[in-house]
């Protein structure tokens, strides 16, 4: 046989991951049945993917269908991986890459709460307004903002908190839908 | 690729012709009717208390018949027995608790093997569920990653819908074992039946018709291929009958030569001057050399597995491939293809050939092509890579195989196997011209399937020769079951190769661990044929090469069951081997002289 391939230092390498990691949106259309969001779950850990978000709640309440929104991240073909597996369970209607879709609306929420005072106060509350984020809860000492946007607009608001006192955050996972007529 | 998978709305025919009146009837009792309307005459099964109200009604129909067990598991690799040698879906009945724990490791084997099943659990009652109650067990949450799918039934009223869903889903797309777990309280509820027509049916994946783009696609590269193989797998067993002759025109005509996995054995001949032989870490050099030199790859209903791949980066590194598969996610998994192809194998390749065909006339192929790639062929053939040096004193398992293949040839047989070193003697030396005629556990390779898998045959084919190839320790995991045999008198022949190590675990340990036997001896054997007495069935013994023919062909006209310990060579190992984490050309054959570091730091960490 023939030997012109190369030695390679790794013993099952790299060729199933061709590509740069990248980040993808699924939205994952689902019978709402008991133990549904488990199989999804089950299905990603199991087969080790990674999972940034993960959001889901009942959107048709007709058709007795869920939505679950999933943030993941890895190169294409692992990517292309993962929905073919989703495909396979047997209760999930649709897959959507939303990222591929170039109409696709992405939103999170997140409350964020800052603990500060003096000028890093006043500071926090300039940001939050140019961010067009809410105090739902005011102290002396503390804030709760509320605030709405795609996951770089909150992270951004994050970062910005950082040095000025942040102290706890809750986020919701994105939540996506398409832009116009069209519909999933 | 398509962006969004859909999956087949619920359907309901108008032709729904059931006659049945509908009255209300216990759980049970629509459980039954509806396996009678899915054509089950066959359940492998051990009862227990959460299934009683089952047990009690199958006490009074004559239609179903009930294979009972000694251990779970049993039954649900004689159901795959009974799924793989007949193309039905296998049925198992097992009780809460243990019962569904036990059949665990069977649904993980049928999982990863594609075979359908549907198994039928009981659960304590719905009151009880969740109160830590005797023998109370998340099923659902247990089976949920071995299986295909599972359900816990709410209500005799969703029993017999649910049911034929399960067998839907079961046999459809790729098919695979599905749970139905019945609490106790549903089994005595009364409920309506649903006919099979007004079920739901829901499926992940609906195969697609036939891409004639991808097909023109394929048949092209494959009219300028100089150096073709197919590489078959177990989908196109499992894609019936017309599959198998499928791939025979295909191979006739296009005179490409054809390598299987060992899932896929007997789908093509293996008399057949274009059969290269399994391929794989324990395949032939014929078909290991193809699949590294080739130019043009079609695979069929087969997944890449790393026992078949060895190294990755290094696998047939030449070669446009085409992978046609029912399953859109085994397509890419592993290797990247050039043409991913989702259908069912047998109509595929029918859509090939008939485009062969149609294009063959204006421009007829040319002959030629082929021949020094057959000529290659023929000097890898000519290696004889499955040899072995026989011996006059001892019996050797690979002759033992050979000489079992030569005595069984005309007769109507079967093989299953256990796992081990004789499961890859048996896949190299016993040979299938015709599908589902062999059995064995490949992707979780469990120890013990074989014996049960024979009497699943068995009840299905009374008057066949079923034969389960045994290891002696693999034998011991589900031995239990020879009482099974006797109960239910299917005369299953088991033959031991019995070398009286874990053999295959000896192997890895000469070659990776310095020859260190850690744990890998069987001290304390059982005398075999004592033990086939003592449950009633026939014991032989064969020590040597002399008296093996006539002790063969006494286990094969005995009609019981029987345990055939075959006593051979303790030390063999078996070759041609690609190492773990090795390419196809870096094979090792027989002869060759071990030293205990045959494979790389990396190859190591695999298994
Ligand atoms: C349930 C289970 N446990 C452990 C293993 C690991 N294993 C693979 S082959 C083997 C040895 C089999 O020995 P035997 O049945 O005597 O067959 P031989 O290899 O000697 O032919 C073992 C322990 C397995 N495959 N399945």
């Amino acid at each position: 046989m023939t030997t012109d391939t190369a030695p390679s230092q790794s013993v099952y390498p790299v060729t199933r991951d061709e590509g740069a990691s990248s980040e993808a949106i699924l939205a994952v259309i689902v019978d709402n049945e008991p133990g549904v969001l488990a199989r999804v779950v089950g299905l990603i850990s199991a087969r080790g993917y990674n999972i940034e978000s993960l959001t889901v709640a009942e959107t048709d309440v007709e058709k007795h269908t869920s939505r679950i929104t999933i943030v993941t991240t890895g190169t294409p073909a692992k990517i292309e991986q993962i929905k073919a597996q989703l495909g396979r369970l047997v209760p999930v209607r649709r897959v959507i890459d939303v990222s591929r879709e170039a109409d696709a609306l992405e939103r999170e929420l997140a409350l964020i709460k800052v603990i500060n005072s003096g000028d890093h106060r006043l500071e926090s509350m300039r940001l939050a307004d140019i961010f067009r984020a809410r105090a739902l809860d005011t102290t002396h000492a503390s804030f709760v903002f509320e605030i709405t946007g795609a996951r770089d607009k909150i992270n951004a608001f994050i970062e910005l908190m950082k040095p000025l006192g942040l102290k706890e955050v809750s986020r919701t996972g994105v939540l996506s839908i398409r832009r116009g007529a069209e519909s999933d | 690729m398509p962006t969004a998978i859909s999956t087949s709305p619920l359907s309901r025919p108008a032709e729904a012709q059931d006659i049945r009146p509908r009255v209300a009837k216990a759980g049970a009792e629509l459980l039954l009717d509806a396996l009678e309307e899915q054509g089950v005459d066959l359940i492998f099964g051990y009862p227990g208390g959460a299934v009683l109200p089952i047990y009690d009604a199958l006490f009074k129909r004559d239609s179903i018949r009930h294979v009972m067990v000694r251990h779970e598991q049993g039954a649900v690799h004689a159901a795959e027995g009974y799924a793989r040698s007949t193309g039905k879906v296998g049925v198992v009945l097992v009780t809460s608790g243990p019962g569904a724990t036990n059949a665990v490791t069977g649904l993980a084997d049928a999982l990863l093997d594609s075979i359908p099943l549907v198994c039928i659990t009981g659960q304590v009652a719905r009151p009880l569920i969740g109160t830590d109650a005797f023998q109370e067990c998340d099923t659902v949450g247990i089976t949920r990653s071995c299986t295909k799918y599972n359900y816990l039934v709410p209500t005799a009223h969703k029993l017999s819908t649910i049911v034929h869903e399960a067998f839907h889903i079961a046999r459809n797309g790729r098919p695979g074992p599905v749970v139905i777990d019945i609490p106790k309280d549903v089994q005595f509820e009364q409920g309506l039946y649903t006919a099979r027509a007004d079920a739901q049916k829901r499926n992940c994946i609906v195969t697609p018709p036939v891409n004639q783009a991808q097909i023109e696609q394929t048949v092209e590269m494959m009219r300028h291929a100089r150096r073709p193989v197919l590489y078959t797998g177990g989908g196109v067993i499992n894609a019936g009958r017309r599959a198998s002759e499928a791939l025979r025109m295909l191979a006739r005509e296009t005179g490409f030569p054809v390598t299987s996995t060992l899932m896929g054995l007997g789908a093509f001949p293996a008399s057949d001057p274009q059969w290269l032989g399994m391929l794989g870490m324990h395949g032939s050099l014929e078909a290991n050399g193809a699949m590294h030199d080739c130019d043009l790859m079609i695979a069929i209903g087969a997944r890449f597995d790393d026992r078949i791949t060895g190294r990755l980066d290094a696998f047939s590194p030449n070669s446009r491939k085409v992978h046609i598969d029912i399953d859109p996610s085994s397509i890419n998994k592993n290797v990247r293809v050039d043409i991913g192809i989702v259908g069912n194998a047998g109509e595929v390749m029918e859509a090939i050939v008939a485009e062969w065909r149609r294009r063959r006339r204006p421009e007829p192929h040319d002959g030629a092509r082929l021949d020094s790639w057959r000529a290659q062929i023929a000097k890898w053939r000519n290696r004889k890579s499955f040899s072995f040096e026989n011996c006059d004193r001892q019996i050797k398992p690979q002759f033992a195989i050979e000489r079992l293949f030569a005595l069984t040839r005309d007769r109507n047989v079967y093989v299953t196997t256990e796992v081990g070193q004789h499961q890859m003697w048996a896949a190299q030396h016993f040979h299938f011209d015709e599908p589902n005629r062999w059995m064995t556990s490949g992707g979780l390779g469990t120890m013990g399937y074989g014996l049960p898998a024979a009497i699943g045959v068995q009840a299905a084919h009374r008057d066949a020769l079923v034969i389960d190839i045994a290891g002696d320790a693999s034998v011991q995991m589900t031995m239990q079951e020879m009482s099974t045999a006797v109960q239910h008198d299917l005369p299953v022949k088991i033959f031991i190769l019995n070398n009286a190590y874990l053999g295959m675990v000896r192997q890895w340990q000469e070659l990776l661990h310095g020859g260190r036997y850690s744990h890998s001896y069987s001290d304390s054997l059982p005398d075999f044929v004592k033990l086939a007495e003592a449950y009633g069935c026939v014991g032989l013994r064969a020590r040597t090469p002399a008296e093996l023919d006539a002790k063969i062909i006494e286990m094969i006209e005995v009609k019981k069951p029987v345990l055939f310990d075959c006593v051979v060579t303790r030390e063999e190992n078996v070759f041609p081997m690609i190492p773990s984490g090795a390419a196809h050309n870096e094979m090792l054959f027989g002869g060759h002289h071990v030293s205990g570091d045959e494979i790389s730091e990396e190859g190591r960490a695999l298994v």
